[in-house]
């Protein structure tokens, strides 16, 4: 993996005349995980998919860019709220879809590493189909280190997670993740106060960054200064309105 | 098992009711022969259906392998290319306004009296359900795939063949079910307007001589032929695709 570059964005968004957001503009550090964190249809997966390179039908008026100036492209991946694994594939081969989209040599080995990073070595040979919820989550996370590029754009991705896989889920991606530029949308406070280096917080009127306990992440789900942040999170959302 | 038992019963209430209606509707057996006489006929006759169901069959199956691939490489062609898509689509709408039956006797004029002239017959009348079933399907594949393939820089033509083409398959596999069916109705058209063999024709021949028991008998195991047919293309898609 190449040195992990900050984000900066800064613009506005529109589909078809409509606004989608604001001005607004934020930097997500180099190495570090920001969560950006809203109520829903505020625009938080259009800023990530214009980071991502997709929403060619959003018209933005700004800059999306890396840090170091070099181009985005080819140095991010994506995991969705969908998991957007291929129900005809077994793991191994999910894993390994990006190398084969490029027509690059798949890494078999690599692949067993990662997903038994991810604690499914023993279901490398099943199909999507055949795993839980959370677990398919993990085969997403398996593929996204499988990509091994140092910016990781995570737009909710465990939000459809019963309460303990997402714990464990946000456990385990912060420990994989770990040295990547994170940007992680989210709608869940608890995750935010959870998980980021650095939380936005974004609203129809823009983003102000809410700074966090200074504890290392993942923090404790039931530790007070973890909840005293969420409570002061969520009083903020509720203000903003 | 269920099923099996629910079709037996379907059947039989089905045989019951052909022949109360022979029974008291007091209808010539030139008219409406009774369940048994046509099942008599069958069996007394079934060397000679049999010799002409062969025929059938490998009509059919002719006309299903290349219809369903000429399908399959049309609708990958317009999915792959705008230009095709524009050049080839409105021909292909166009087509469908001139019905297949009215091309029988100009195909039985080109490839003559034998196989070939059904088996074409075959694939024209599945060619269209086979294309439109596939490419809809190919159009239709889940944003969220095509960006996650965006993001991972993938190559046009693998994004194609790796992920639209088997996202894809169900839709491929429910043309096929559909040219299950469609399949022996070309056929039979094609030996109707002209052939020396084949349950069409024979049909023709038990017409002409008031036969009407070999007709009916005919006619059952064409729609046997049929069932099997349609079955065993809905078995082979559910276990390759569904699954
Ligand atoms: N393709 C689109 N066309 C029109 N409106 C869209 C489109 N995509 C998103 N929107 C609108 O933009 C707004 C923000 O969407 P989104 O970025 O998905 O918000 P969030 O992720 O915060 O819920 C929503 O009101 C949504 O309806
Ligand atoms: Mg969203």
């Amino acid at each position: 993996m190449s040195v992990a570059p900050a984000l900066n964005m800064a613009g506005r968004a529109t589909i078809d005349g409509t606004a989608i957001f604001g001005p607004l503009s934020f930097v997500a550090p180099a190495g570090e995980w920001t969560c950006l964190l809203g109520p829903s249809g505020v625009g938080k997966s259009t800023v990530l998919r214009l980071l991502a390179g997709l929403g060619d039908e959003v018209l933005f008026l700004g800059e999306a860019s890396a840090g170091d100036g070099a181009s985005l492209c080819g140095r991010v991946a994506l995991m969705a709220q969908s998991d957007l694994l291929m129900p005809w594939l077994d793991l191994t081969a999910n894993v390994t879809l990006g190398t084969r989209l490029r027509g690059q040599k798949t890494q078999q080995d690599r692949a067993r590493q990662v997903l038994e990073r991810v604690g499914l070595a023993d279901h490398a040979g099943k199909r999507p189909n055949a795993l839980s919820g959370g677990q398919r989550q993990r085969v997403a996370l398996a593929r996204t280190l499988m990509e091994d590029r140092p910016v990781v754009l995570l737009d909710e991705p465990f939000s459809s997670l019963d309460a303990r896989s997402r714990a464990l889920m946000q456990d385990l991606s912060a420990e994989v993740l770990a040295g990547r530029t994170v940007l992680h949308v989210t709608h869940d406070t608890a995750e935010a106060a959870r998980l980021g280096h650095h939380v936005l917080l974004m609203t129809r009127r823009g983003i102000t960054s809410v700074p966090p306990p200074d504890s290392p992440i993942p923090r404790r789900y039931d530790a007070p200064e973890t909840l005293e942040f969420q409570g002061r999170l969520l009083r903020m959302l509720m203000e903003a309105e | 098992m269920k099923s099996t038992l629910r079709i037996l019963a379907v059947t039989l209430l089905g045989l019951a009711g052909w022949q109360a209606v022979v029974t008291w509707g007091e209808l010539p057996r030139f008219i409406l022969p009774g369940p048994r006489l046509v099942f008599t006929t069958l069996w007394t006759s079934r060397a000679l259906i049999a010799e002409h169901a062969v025929v059938t069959a490998i009509e059919v199956l002719l006309g299903l392998g290349l219809g369903a691939a000429a399908g399959f490489a049309s609708a990958i062609a317009l999915a792959a290319s705008p230009l095709a898509r524009s050049l080839l689509r409105p021909m292909l709408v166009f087509s469908q306004a001139i019905p297949v039956f009215a091309l029988a006797p100009i195909l039985t004029l080109w490839l003559g009296y034998g196989l070939w002239s059904k088996v074409a017959m075959a694939l024209l009348i599945i060619y269209f359900p086979v294309t439109s079933a596939f490419f809809d399907a190919l159009m239709r594949t889940p944003r969220g795939w095509l960006e996650l393939a965006h993001v991972m820089n993938a190559m046009p033509g693998r994004i194609l063949w790796r992920i639209r083409v088997p996202a894809a398959m169900p839709g491929f596999a429910s043309g096929l079910r559909l040219a299950a069916v469609y399949a022996p109705i070309g056929a039979i058209i094609g030996e109707w307007v002209g052939a020396s063999q084949g349950l069409g024709y024979l049909m023709l021949l038990a017409n002409g001589r008031a036969k009407i028991d070999l007709m009916f008998a005919a006619l059952i195991v064409l729609a046997v032929l049929t069932l099997v047919l349609h079955a065993a293309v809905d078995t082979a898609c559910r276990r390759l695709w569904d699954g």
